[in-house]
């Protein structure tokens, strides 16, 4: 099974990166662009067929390593 | 009198750190190797360098957090050994769990590295009991990440109880309520942004980082 992992900022936890990036896109000539939030992406494999267990075992690489939950919440897809 | 620096792969401040202990208080200073599951006897004082530990992958600390010293320092700080994490140091004591918050990008994106002015907001800390006839402090920083974050509710309980240590008072990154260190709520683990190690003698433009370390060991 393949696991992804989204990683973003939480609301209100200030992402100057995005703020850059929205910044660079307006001067290109896209004004109306607003809330760009740059995040992580995570993918690998797992063993198995058991989502469900997969799911809880990603939820928890994520609690434990892959994202902060003081400043960052994530999102988990396995397929 | 006893210290440890912790060294981590891509720690770049660990022998600043040895240097900065022993001249300003003549302890002698272990290096131990994050690989390491135990910590040297007799410990006065624990120091996590600044740098950039694994590359700061993934998050600044995140991986240091889990590295194998990490279980020992958190139960020699249970025990009440003085633990001091500076610059990256106290992004991995935050990552560990052992301090609250977190470090973000800075506000304005850059890297800053300049000395700044920090007023002394707790003195009677075990780590700042020598600053108690100075308000006002001068330590360098050097980071693209120490925009000190924490919710509201957790900023108000540090500001309640003490536990902000250093503020700068020229904000130059972001940081909630100008925070610049901060001790744990038992008032042995410190952790913080500035450089004592790079400020502890006249040569290097400030020897108040000195008293730091004379503070956190004059305790032990």
């Amino acid at each position: 099974m393949k696991a992804t992992v989204h990683v973003f900022l939480k609301p209100g936890v200030l992402d100057v990166q995005g703020k850059a990036v929205e910044s660079a896109l307006h001067g290109l000539g896209w004004p109306d662009v607003k809330d760009v939030r740059v995040g992580r992406v995570l993918t690998f494999d797992l063993p198995g067929d058991d989502r469900a267990a997969a799911e809880a075992q990603v939820k928890a690489m994520c609690d434990k390593l892959l994202a902060n939950t003081v400043i960052e919440s994530y999102r988990v897809e396995i397929a | 009198m006893k210290a440890a620096v912790i060294v981590f792969p891509g720690s770049n401040c660990d022998r600043d750190c040895k240097v900065a202990i022993e001249r300003s208080t003549g302890a002698t200073v272990d290096m131990v190797w994050h690989g390491d599951s135990e910590l040297p006897d007799g410990l006065d004082l624990i120091v996590l360098p600044g740098g950039f530990s694994y590359g700061d992958y993934l998050r600044c600390g995140a991986m240091a957090a889990l590295s194998p010293v990490m279980q020992a320092v958190k139960a020699a700080a249970e025990r009440g050994v003085a633990t001091v994490g500076i610059c990256n140091g106290f992004q991995i004591l935050c990552e560990a769990g052992m301090l609250p918050g977190a470090l973000l990008r800075n506000e304005g994106l850059k890297y800053v590295c300049k000395p700044v002015a920090l007023e002394v907001t707790n003195a009677q800390t075990r780590f700042t009991a020598a600053y108690r006839d100075r308000r006002e402090v001068t330590m360098t920083i050097g980071n693209g990440e120490g925009n000190f974050f924490a919710d509201e509710a957790t900023l108000d309980r540090l500001e309640g109880q003490g536990q902000v240590v250093f503020r700068y008072i020229d904000n130059p990154n972001g940081s909630a309520r100008d925070i610049a260190g901060i001790v744990n709520a038992a008032g042995n683990v410190l952790g913080l942004m500035p450089h004592p190690d790079r400020a502890f003698e006249i040569d290097l433009g400030s020897a108040d980082g000195a008293l730091l370390f004379q503070s956190a060991l004059a305790s032990a």
